[in-house]
């Protein structure tokens, strides 16, 4: 086992240093295509968990001849176990504004929405605040920038791009058929810059500081750093910003209990680690040489020996069950057969080889779901029942 | 010449017009890839997801229905990978369906039964979901059972109501394990703004919407000896009877239909072509009354444009959306109610039959007329003018329950009395027949010569655009109309719930100036009705207007008021158009609905 403490802590993303009319006011003198290039050499890639890379999405849409285009924060934030996207709104939720009106100007649109979760109901008093004051700075800049908060009603599904679009436009949120993608049609018909809140507070620091400084942290393919949202067995749950690239091993160690027995790397559609793949499990994007690389928004659930695998798997599914939007047959009804289909197992009334009906159910759920809800259930139900199948059976 | 793009098909190279889907291109070559959620007439939805396909280089699989065709796609309809999902996609909607096909209505023509046989799915491995869950049965409308025990979720009657019809009573409610169609506040349908069109019964891939059918009351009052059962059948009937019985789409069967009728034991085979040309003469009399009215009189309290009145599901439709403009439908009763209403008076009279042991019955394309014949207003005759509406569905039932062998049927003729009909008549099945048929006869009226187009043939108010604008000038009218000398009469016609919309929002705005307006709830007309054979296209639609047109220039009158049995009626019993009797019988009111 190793014992170094490699992980590295940084601090970008709440560094408060209220110098955003600067950081904007000197953006802005910058060309469009100068930034876009700063911000494409940073290599940032969505935090959401996706890892689109940042710099090809703004490009896309400003390269765009639509005259309306628009610029959406996702502050839909309802992956279980993330709670990092409602810190930076309370804290620093100027670098947020800035970085949106920053891609107004790159992107060429005038309007920016923030698509705020129901949850966070509370955080809109103070948000208003701001974006008045951003608003007076606005105008009386003479910057062509207006920003308004668009409250969720706490559909999961809502945080999926095009569903979140749907939303806005008052209809049923349901994904959409891509293509078209937002940067062709998005919200109204009109190319669209969708971004998660710590997407946007990143181009903030990339502007601030320079890509290299950001290209410089991290690992290949992963470059720069991440806002962790810490939960579940350990004795210092919160919200960490940490290099990504680190070992899962590593953070285990820092922040386990001693007796971590599996981590859930990205939420409940994320991965379950078990404890003897830690060491060779990295988090961070696709495209890593060695090891698994676990992609994810941010949340980290550890479990300790106390915890049944079942009643975990039990819970994401349940949640998934409800918050699947019901639209299309692999993701409705596949999962209420992988919540029914796993209790019968448990109960005896299905035979254990069911198990593996399922498994290749969550496979065809992966290749033919609409959209990243229903091609996620496989990542844990998998993960799941490879690692601790003893446990879903007895 | 349109942009094309080289695209590979199961290993073999093609050239598809740039900007078509996957289900397309494959459609084009001859290949048939599954599908549940589309239709022709619907937008794209893409969530059905039998229709994948494998995409050389992505590892998920693309709905074939929402996935254009790009340059050097590499596309594999049928590889294990396909199948394979494929078949557990229709696996999970077989456990999610009420599969108790014997006991369906829409046994032996559902898409996802064909499917499933397709893919001889022959275990349900899966844990079968309707029992778990409480799901309802709505049949309380007169027209429409909605059985969600059988909904397979592909929303195409939501899209069908929201975007063919505009009428939205069918939408999505809550999400996940619990997501639903349902209706506004998840009321039934016959308390919300459904206009009973079927036009989703029509889209519905299985047994999930399906019309409420009248086969057994009709087959009692049949064998009931104390009953003289009476039968009309619609105009658009005839042509598409067919397809329910083997044939391909676009015969016209009319004389086989009247000879297995009378096979069946109806007493009398009577046309609601008949009735049809009355209601040009009526409503053409009162188009010109209006406009008499409007123009001479300067009577102020008259409405312009008229707006037709023979499509039911309309009638619904223009009393929940816009009330304000009821005042513009012509007061006359569709041709199924004024059939109804003089076979108890008239025909009963004429018979020497008590009308309390007529059973009228009628065939109709048209899920709403069974709503129609239900309305309270609908009992002129002091009996229920028309007691059972069947569908073209219903009738090929019974049909079929009779064993008889449609196709060797040697075509039979209408009774008398009420079952003669010109070709004005037939072509109230086609959208923008009304109008021709009104304007054959009306311009005759007020000139006293044929209409001016070549064979009687009124093409500018034909043809399948959604809304459709024609004007006719008046030259050299008799002395009674000479008031319309120079007058343009400006028509205009529109199908499908959506249209009827749009021109109902520019006359609410005063941007229109029509004189007369057809509205006709279904798309195509009623040869496009809810109660015609399912399935139902553009091509399909096409092909039945054709047998429609064909029927209408085969037949030895043309004009309604030619009908010489119409003559009879006015001279024996109704004495004048818009008279005192027709009033009483032949004309109707309307009530304002609220939207919720």
């Amino acid at each position: 086992m190793a014992t170094s403490n490699q992980l590295k802590r940084v601090d970008f993303i709440f560094r408060n240093e209220n110098d955003w009319e600067k950081i904007l006011s000197s953006t802005l003198k910058r060309k469009p295509q100068e930034l876009i290039n700063e911000l494409i050499s940073s290599e940032l890639k969505g935090r959401g968990g996706a890892g689109f890379p940042t710099g090809l999405k703004w490009k896309l849409t400003a390269e765009s001849k639509e005259k309306e285009k628009y610029v959406i924060c996702n502050a839909d934030e309802g992956e279980p176990g993330t709670f990092k996207d409602r810190e930076i709104l309370s804290r620093v939720p100027y670098k947020v504004l800035t970085a949106m009106a920053i891609c107004g100007y790159i992107t060429g649109a005038k309007r920016g929405f923030i698509y705020l979760r129901g949850e966070y109901k509370f955080l809109l008093p103070e948000l208003n605040k701001v974006i008045d004051e951003f608003d007076y700075y606005c105008q009386e800049t003479n910057l062509d920038f207006k920003i308004s908060i668009f409250m969720g009603s706490g559909a999961y599904i809502c945080g999926e791009e095009t569903a979140l679009m749907e939303s806005m436009e008052g209809k049923r949120g349901e994904p959409r058929n891509k293509p078209p993608f937002p940067t062709q049609a998005g919200f109204m018909g009109k190319p669209t810059v969708i971004n998660n809140v710590e997407t946007l507070v990143h181009t903030f620091t990339i502007f601030k500081y320079g890509a290299k400084k950001f290209y410089d942290l991290g690992v290949q393919y992963s470059r720069g750093t991440k806002l962790f949202s810490v939960s579940g067995d350990t004795p210092k749950p919160g919200i960490y910003e940490l290099e990504l690239g680190m070992s899962l091993q590593d953070f285990v160690y820092e922040f386990g209990d001693g007796d971590t027995k599996a981590v859930q790397v990205g939420g409940a559609s994320g991965f379950l680690v078990p404890r003897k793949k830690f060491k060779d499990a990295a988090i961070g994007f696709k495209g890593k040489l060695t090891g698994i690389s676990l992609p994810t928004g941010g949340s980290m659930m550890l479990f300790n020996s106390s915890r049944s695998m079942f009643n975990v798997l039990d819970n994401y599914l349940e949640f998934f069950r409800e918050e699947s939007c019901g639209q299309c047959t692999p993701c409705r009804v596949g999962c209420q057969q992988l919540l029914l289909g796993i209790k019968a197992v448990k109960r005896g009334e299905k035979p254990a080889s069911y198990l593996d009906k399922l498994l290749r159910l969550t496979e065809t759920m992966q290749y033919t779901a609409k959209c990243g809800l229903g091609q996620s259930v496989a990542n844990s139900f998998s993960s799941i029942v490879e690692n601790f199948r003893e446990e879903m059976i007895y | 010449m349109s942009k094309k793009v080289s695209i590979s098909i199961n290993g073999f190279p093609v050239e598809i017009s740039a900007g078509k889907t996957i289900l397309e291109a494959a459609e084009e070559q001859g290949i048939t890839i599954p599908t549940l959620c589309h239709h022709k007439d619907l937008c794209v939805a893409g969530n059905c997801r039998v229709c994948v396909v494998e995409v050389a280089g992505q590892n998920r699989l693309s709905a074939a229905c929402a996935t254009p065709c790009e340059e050097g796609m590499e596309i594999l309809t049928n590889s294990l990978k396909v199948r394979n999902s494929r078949k557990q996609i229709i696996e999970l909607l077989l456990a999610e369906h009420n599969a108790d096909c014997t006991k369906c209505y829409r046994n032996g023509n559902c898409e996802l039964q064909t499917l499933a046989s397709e893919y001889k799915i022959m275990t349900q491995d899966f844990i079968e979901l309707v029992p778990l869950k409480h799901v309802s049965i709505d049949s309380y409308s007169p027209s429409i059972i909605k059985d969600d025990s059988k909904c397979i979720r592909c929303q195409r009657c939501v899209r069908t109501c929201a975007g063919l019809q505009g009428v939205n009573a069918l939408t999505v409610a809550h999400k996940g394990d619990k997501m639903k169609i349902t209706t506004f506040f998840e009321k039934a349908m016959r308390d919300v703004v459904c206009t009973n069109c079927g036009q989703c019964v029509n889209h519905c891939p299985t047994g999930a919407l399906v019309e409420k059918n009248y086969i057994e009351e009709v087959w009692e009052a049949i064998a009931n000896p104390n009953k003289h059962v009476v039968v009309q059948t619609a105009p658009a009937v005839r042509v598409g009877l067919g397809e329910e019985l083997g044939l391909k789409p676009g015969k016209s069967v009319t004389g086989k239909m009247v000879a297995a009728l009378k096979r069946l034991g109806f007493d009398s085979v009577l046309d609601t072509d008949f009735t049809a040309d009355l209601t040009i003469i009526e409503e053409g009399t009162e188009l010109l009354t209006r406009l008499k009215k409007v123009l001479v009189d300067k009577d102020e309290s008259v409405s312009l444009p008229m707006a037709t009145s023979c499509s039911p599901g309309w009638i619904k439709y223009i009393e929940h959306m816009f009330p304000e403009h009821l005042k513009n439908l012509s007061t006359c009763k569709s041709p199924q109610q004024m059939f109804g209403a003089l076979v108890k008076t008239y025909y009963a009279n004429a018979r020497n039959i008590k009308p309390e042991d007529i059973v009228s019955v009628s065939i109709m394309p048209c899920t709403a007329k069974k709503y129609e014949a239900f309305r309270p207003e609908m009992h002129d005759s002091g009996y229920r003018d028309v007691d059972y509406v069947l569908t073209t569905r219903e009738l090929a039932i019974l049909i079929k329950q009779a064993g008889l062998d449609f196709n060797k049927l040697e075509p039979a003729k209408y009774d008398r009395l009420m079952g003669e009909s010109s070709g004005a008549a037939v072509i109230f099945g086609a959208t923008g027949g009304v109008m021709e048929a009104a304007l054959r006869t009306a311009y005759e009226i007020v000139t006293g010569r044929e209409v001016p187009f070549e064979n009687l043939n009124i093409t500018p108010v034909r043809g399948s655009d959604g809304i459709r604008e024609a004007t006719i000038k008046i030259e050299n009218p008799v002395e009674e109309w000479a008031f319309l000398d120079g007058v343009e009469l400006k028509c205009a016609i529109a199908h499908g719930l959506i249209n009827a919309k749009s021109v109902m929002e520019s006359v609410r705005a005063g941007t229109a100036d029509y004189h007369f307006i057809e509205f006709m709830a279904c798309p195509g007309g009623c040869l496009g009705g809810g109660g015609q054979p399912i399935p139902t296209n553009p091509e399909i639609r096409q092909k039945r207007a054709e047998a429609i047109y064909a029927e209408d220039e085969g037949l030895p009158i043309r004009k309604s008021h030619e009908n010489h049995e119409i003559k009879k009626l006015y001279k024996d019993f109704l004495k004048e158009p818009l008279g005192e009797v027709s009033h009483h019988l032949l004309h109707t009111k309307y009530t304002q609905r609220e939207r919720y």
